[in-house]
């Protein structure tokens, strides 16, 4: 009976013999060829059997890497999309093979990466009974895509796939799932050639730019004593690098990013002043609650950004740029909303503007920086006694690589202080788990990362609890030789956590105490060169034979286990009372 | 100007291709936030292939505005607007099922149904179903009557409501299939209304 189903033609088959008849499944391939996919991320199992039957024969067009868990292939997907501005591509089975995509997707949906997921399905018509690895993944996954669609008939997939890359490339990207049924997948239908999309009615993914909002922005920014940039993802997702900076120099604004902003002007920029938000820099934190303008370019004021809402920026005007209407008035209200690609309104908006320079402003940014590094800075970069910390590490890694490399981080401190204290002279540098902050984000994403910017050095950043989420893709690194560079900052705490407890606890340190296997045994086993230091001395010629090693290899370093990261807006506190110890 | 943070109710009006799955990303759009849907109707418009949900919500203007615009960033919704009920013209349908005889034995049920402007749908032996249509005031004053004549079963449909000062989607749907839109369609009711919405 399957088999009968599976071989029945399309129901809107041509009985004109001149149109080519393909199978679902090789019709989904060549639509990938033609949306100009070269890497997939992905796990094949039951329901996907006849799409990898057919990239059987597709091998030398389509790169398909086998991934060791389905999350690892999302991860993977959204490191690639975010080093190569291209859409990440994830195949899957159902039922579980669909669910594991679930962190990912999520990731994806709030940091906006763009990706493709493609999961097979049970036959269509075994939907609904609780067939063997059936689960409802278009319902799962609703509230994590921009959008997703379930493929019963060979006959939609093409142009089913050519929606999927439009909207998942388009106005604020995001992810999108196809879920296609195994009958479309074996099923012959007409292949007219695919027709990439360009158009859907009922999306419209960029807005209308209107002139009146632009005047009035220039207008603010023109009549500004103390104007304060903050830049956040939408540049480097408009490609809008060239055009942000031209902005900036042009009214000699100091801007200061969110973490997923970091590389969009580089970190040496004389106004770039630093990182917004709970463990971002001082000066930006504080004078957030001083600008009189305040404008926000691609960024969406996110909690961990504005500390507590009712006094953020209240006596600032605030300008929003964004191409997402959702955005405005969210969290922050706007008095002149711009919405669009700013890769368009930045350069209306630069027109507009007069000429200026801000010294007096930009000096008390530089007066606090002063400040926090003799604080905090100092002490965490350059230690003199004492056991590693994360921020010389991170430092010593800034003068060996000269920040050129692409840094991939997990979540927890070590995100924050590599934040902190990287150096990207170029855009998509810094890849990290954002808004979701998903722990086992680093290494899967960091292989992706790799092979996103192959000529790039990809160092991913990791902690000893995040990486024991994920590290079943050693396997992937095994057999794909991809060449990244692990680090692990080792803490043998949950060091985020642990910094909670203590300042917010009284101490109570509850299950955040994590061991550890031998990770340098645990890589040899995976055949990838590694090394475990603990002392000052051997730090600079570890890192240098890490980054020199041809092909992959991990250094563990034991860094101090109690410290913690500074500044630090403790949540429900105003942004203005950062604290620096 | 009534302020903007007083809860009340509000008729959301979203304008969506037919497509299945859709209902469940409008619905979770509400549920994420733990607003309440009071009541939620899906039905064909005015154009033929676009359908159109109304659903009611009792909540600060600032919310519903916040939903509308997440709303409408759904990859098949084309346009969302939000009315208060005096915008609207409005109708909920109710139908009440009563027993034949005790009916028929008071003569003041009859009477209290020309009162309420119900009509019978069906008169059988054992039972009679009435049916109102009206706001929902009208059609709650009639159970409480209804029950003392007992009230075997009620049900209320969810409320359709017309927007009194639209022109309908004809000319938009227009607007949305081409390429290049006109201003008109293109765009946000909020940008239209800068002035109202974003004080300088």
């Amino acid at each position: 009976m399957q088999q009968k189903d599976a071989l029945l033609m399309s129901s809107e088959e041509e009985t004109a013999t001149t149109v080519e008849q393909l199978k679902g499944s090789e019709i989904l391939l060549n639509g990938l060829i033609a949306e100009g996919v070269d890497t997939i991320f992905g796990y094949p199992g039951g329901a996907i059997m006849p799409i990898y039957d057919a990239l059987y024969d597709y091998q030398d067009q389509l790169k398909h890497i086998l991934v060791r868990h389905e999350q690892g292939a999302t991860h993977a997907a959204q490191g690639y999309a975010r080093t190569s501005g291209k859409v990440g591509v994830v195949f899957a089975t159902s039922g579980p093979g669909a669910t594991n995509l679930i962190t990912g997707l999520a990731d994806a949906q709030i940091d906006s990466t763009p990706m493709v997921c493609i999961t097979g399905q049970v036959f269509a018509h075994l939907l609904g009974t609780d067939a063997f690895q059936e689960t409802d993944v278009i319902n799962i996954t609703t509230p994590v895509t921009k959008w997703n669609y379930q493929v019963t008939d060979a006959s939609e997939i093409a142009e089913v796939l050519a929606k999927a890359f439009h909207i998942a490339k388009t106005g604020r990207p995001g992810p999108v799932l196809i879920d296609i049924t195994k009958n479309a997948q074996l099923q012959l239908a007409a292949y007219k050639g695919y027709q990439k999309c360009d158009h859907i009615r009922s999306y419209r993914p960029t807005p209308i730019i209107r002139n009146n909002y632009i005047e009035q922005a220039a207008a603010l920014i023109n009549d500004a004593k103390r104007p304060f940039v903050l830049f956040g993802q939408g540049v480097l997702l408009g490609n809008a690098e060239q055009e942000f900076k031209a902005f900036v120099e042009k009214t000699g604004i100091p801007a200061a990013w969110t973490i997923l902003g970091a590389g969009a002007i580089p970190t040496d920029h004389p106004l770039n002043v630093g990182m917004l938000g709970m463990h971002g820099n001082y000066g930006p934190n504080v004078l957030t609650n001083e600008c009189d303008v305040l404008i926000a370019i691609g960024m969406r004021f996110d909690d961990r950004v504005t500390g507590r809402l009712d006094k953020y920026a209240k006596q600032a005007k605030v300008i929003h740029l964004d191409i997402d209407p959702a955005e405005i008035d969210k969290n922050v209200k706007a008095h002149v909303p711009v919405w669009g690609d700013c890769k368009e309104t930045l350069p209306l908006l630069t027109v507009l503007v007069k000429e200026n320079k801000h010294e007096e402003w930009l000096a008390k940014f530089n007066n606090y920086s002063k400040e926090e590094f003799a604080q905090c800075i100092d002490a965490e970069i350059n230690p003199q006694s004492g056991e590693l910390t994360m921020g010389e590490v991170i430092n010593q890694l800034n003068q060996l690589t000269n920040g050129d490399a692409v840094i991939v981080t997990d979540v927890g401190q070590h995100q924050m202080v590599a934040c902190r204290y990287a150096k990207f002279n170029h855009t998509r540098s810094n890849i990290t788990s954002g808004g979701l902050g998903t722990m086992g984000f680093a290494l899967p994403a960091a292989i992706g990362a790799k092979f996103g910017a192959p000529n790039k050095t990809v160092v991913a950043v990791i902690g000893d609890g995040g990486f024991q989420m994920t590290l079943q893709e050693l396997g992937t690194i095994m057999q794909s030789g991809i060449d990244v560079k692990i680090m692990i900052l080792n803490n043998q705490f949950l060091g985020m956590v642990r910094q909670w407890q203590e300042l917010f606890h009284d101490r109570r340190y509850s299950f955040v105490d994590i061991t550890s296997p031998d990770f340098v045994a645990l890589a040899k086993s995976y055949y990838i060169d590694g090394k475990k230091i603990s002392e000052r001395t051997e730090l600079k010629d570890a890192l240098k034979t890490m980054l020199d090693h041809k092909g992959s290899y991990l250094l563990e370093v034991m860094v101090t286990k109690e410290n913690n990261v500074f500044p630090m807006v403790p949540q429900g506190c105003s942004v203005s009372e950062i604290r620096l110890k | 100007m009534e302020s903007k943070l007083e809860k009340k109710e509000f008729n959301i009006t979203v304008y969506t291709e037919n497509q299945v799955g859709l209902l469940s990303r409008i619905a979770i759009i509400f549920s994420r936030r733990k607003l309440n849907i009071e009541s939620l109707n899906t039905s064909p418009s005015e154009v033929e292939s676009i359908h159109r949900f109304n659903i009611v919500i009792n909540e600060t203007e600032e919310v519903v505005r916040k939903v509308a615009r997440q709303l409408e960033k759904q990859v098949e919704v084309l346009k969302v607007y939000y009315n208060t009920n005096e915008d609207v013209i409005w109708q909920e349908l109710a139908l009440y099922k009563v027993p034949t005889e005790i009916i028929a034995e008071h003569v003041s049920v009859e009477r209290l149904l020309r009162e309420y402007g119900a009509r019978a749908v069906v008169i059988r032996k054992d039972y009679t179903v009435f049916e109102t249509t009206g706001h929902r005031e009208e059609t709650d004053a009639l159970v409480v009557v209804l029950q003392q004549y007992g009230l075997i079963e009620f049900v209320r449909s969810a409320r359709v409501a017309i927007i009194k000062a639209s022109d309908g989607f004809h000319t938009k749907l227009k607007q949305f299939e081409n390429r290049e839109p006109g201003e008109p369609a293109a765009e946000n009711e909020y940008l239209n209304n800068g002035d109202k919405v974003f004080t300088m």
